[in-house]
């Protein structure tokens, strides 16, 4: 069923008894080509561009609970592609622009809403440094904008140029940058995929790998045992413990990410605001709320919720930017667990075990970049061949010593 | 988190820093054979659990000395803590 403002009228008009359910409920077949671990956004979507773009069949996506219940519903929605490194510029920026194009790819109203980024600035050398990452998105067609302070001052009369600290002096803005409805990317890569054939199984949990000869033959589930020629790994914040049952050791820590929002108010946000002098983002949904977060916690954690401490420091970020806020109350907070790797960077690639293929290591960054990790996944699962964007994204770099380490702060991953 | 330093008593976690899996203290021979190899595991690979963790916090912001703490990455909850120079003696290093 095509989804279209022509179909809600229709069904307005005759009592809204046409609608079906988005995708199916399916029962797990013994056999795929392809099997896809985690429906999150990167397994729902690289089901997608398999399906479409590379015309693979016979395709299943696994998830131990529901689609969506993981961190792709539990971000704070914000897209961009304003990064500095080569490994990493060409192919956030291939990202940003299949979520420009992706409503209307996969029909489905996923609320993307290019309202801007803008990185604020503070010293005179952050100037600097953010003048040179302009100009590296701008090298890789990228959009990248400095505002003045006058500028500044003309589009957020609210923050706090003068704090005795950390005056702002500036920022960097991508107006092609923004956020996007969570859950619906899910929906709509989900529903994208089941209409053309991908078998999405969910309350279905990964429990082994059945490996003959260096060659990977399927997965053993909750549900069964589940034959498959190739099989793609995308499970966010288990990376770790899924990869270790196939006796794999992953250059990866989980920890866990706070986000929270506020009761909703009028619009008072135009676009995302990011601190430059602490960890604090902000951006207004659609109904209102102030959606915000800063710092990983931390330390080691697979509990999906945080501790008292990052929250006063978002709360101190928050308040020095953004005085105003100290009279929102907040309405809820919750916490997901992310795959931080040792570079601050993803892995897409193939493993030492035939048939067996890795996506991770997306930090607190990869829901923008959902539409190019399932391209790219896509792409190595049915080629074989890395996308052009994502060849830096490789197992060894760590090994040979390319790291792509946007912070350079080395190995250490809370400090990403 | 409160963490019960064996010398300090609780001290609120947030008096530390944070470093990592208690196996960094291993540091491998540079000059062994295979060297190139161990120190790839050393500074890159980590187990990672989801339960029990052992792992090191540095008194910053107290007496700046380096815990052991062992921790459930479940729950959070602080089960052990030793000095790491008391851990590292226990396995034969120094004196
Ligand atoms: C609080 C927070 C804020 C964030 N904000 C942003 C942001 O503003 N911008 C941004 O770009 N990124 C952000 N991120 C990061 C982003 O959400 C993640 O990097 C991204 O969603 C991870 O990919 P995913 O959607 O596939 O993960 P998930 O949705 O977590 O999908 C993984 C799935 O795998 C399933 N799974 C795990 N183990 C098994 C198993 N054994 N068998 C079967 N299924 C299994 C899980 O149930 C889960 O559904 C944020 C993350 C958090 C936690």
């Amino acid at each position: 069923m095509r989804y279209s403002g022509f179909r809600v009228i229709k069904e307005a008009l005759s009592g809204h008894k046409g609608w079906e359910p988005a995708w199916r409920t399916p029962e797990p077949k013994p056999h795929y080509d392809i099997v896809i671990i985690g429906g999150g956004g990167h397994g729902l979507a690289t089901a997608y561009y398999l399906a479409k773009e590379f015309h693979q069949h016979k395709i299943a996506v696994i998830e131990k609970g529901w689609i969506g219940g993981g961190n792709v519903g539990r971000n704070t929605t914000i897209i961009r592609s304003n990064y500095l490194l080569d490994g990493n510029e060409p192919f956030y920026e291939f990202s940003l622009k299949l979520w420009e194009g992706l409503e209307q790819d996969f029909n489905y109203n996923a609320m993307v809403s290019q309202r801007g980024i803008l990185n604020l600035i503070h010293s005179d050398a952050q100037r600097d440094a953010y003048i040179r990452r302009g100009n590296a998105m701008l090298l890789n067609g990228a959009d990248a904008e400095l505002l003045s302070l006058d500028q500044l001052r003309r589009e957020y009369p609210f923050l706090n140029f003068n704090d005795a600290r950390f005056p702002i002096k500036g920022g960097l803005a991508q107006r092609r940058g923004g956020t996007v409805r969570h859950d619906a990317v899910a929906w709509g890569y989900a529903r994208g995929a089941d209409s053309r054939g991908v078998d999405i199984l969910q309350n279905c949990e990964v429990t082994g790998f059945r490996i003959e000869n260096g060659q990977c033959k399927g997965v053993e589930t909750s549900r069964g045992f589940i034959g498959a020629g190739k099989v793609g790994v995308a499970v966010a914040g288990n990376s770790t413990r899924v990869m270790a049952q196939a006796g794999m050791r992953l250059p990866i820590e989980s920890h866990v990410l706070q986000a929270f929002v506020s009761e909703g108010l009028k619009p008072v946000l135009p676009g995302v605001i990011t601190f430059g002098a602490g960890h604090f983002y902000c951006s207004q949904s659609d109904k209102g709320g102030l959606v915000f977060g800063g710092d990983i916690d931390g330390y080691n954690s697979y509990a999906q919720r945080g501790n008292l401490p990052v929250v006063e420091d978002v709360a101190e970020g928050g308040m020095a930017l953004f005085p105003g806020l100290g009279r929102v109350r907040l309405l809820r907070m919750w916490g997901g667990v992310m795959d931080m790797s040792m570079d601050g960077s993803p892995i897409i690639d193939r493993t030492h075990i035939d048939g067996l293929y890795f996506n991770g290591g997306w930090c607190y960054g990869g829901f923008k970049a959902t539409p190019a990790s399932g391209w790219c996944f896509a792409h190595l699962l049915a080629t074989d061949t890395p996308h052009p964007t994502a060849t830096a994204y490789r197992f060894d770099r760590f090994a040979r010593g390319r790291m792509i380490d946007e912070k350079g702060m080395g190995a250490q991953p809370n400090l990403h | 988190m409160i963490i019960n330093h064996p010398l300090l008593g609780p001290c609120d976690a947030q008096e530390f820093t944070y470093k990592g899996d208690a196996s960094l203290i291993n540091r491998p021979d540079g000059m062994a054979e295979g060297a190139e190899g161990a120190f790839y595991d050393y500074a890159y690979l980590r187990d990672n659990p989801a339960g029990l963790h052992r792992e090191l916090w540095f008194h910053e912001q107290g007496d700046r000395s380096w815990l052991v703490v062992t921790r459930n990455t479940v729950t959070h909850e602080i089960t052990k803590v030793e000095l790491a120079r008391d851990v590292a003696r226990n396995m034969g290093r120094s004196t």
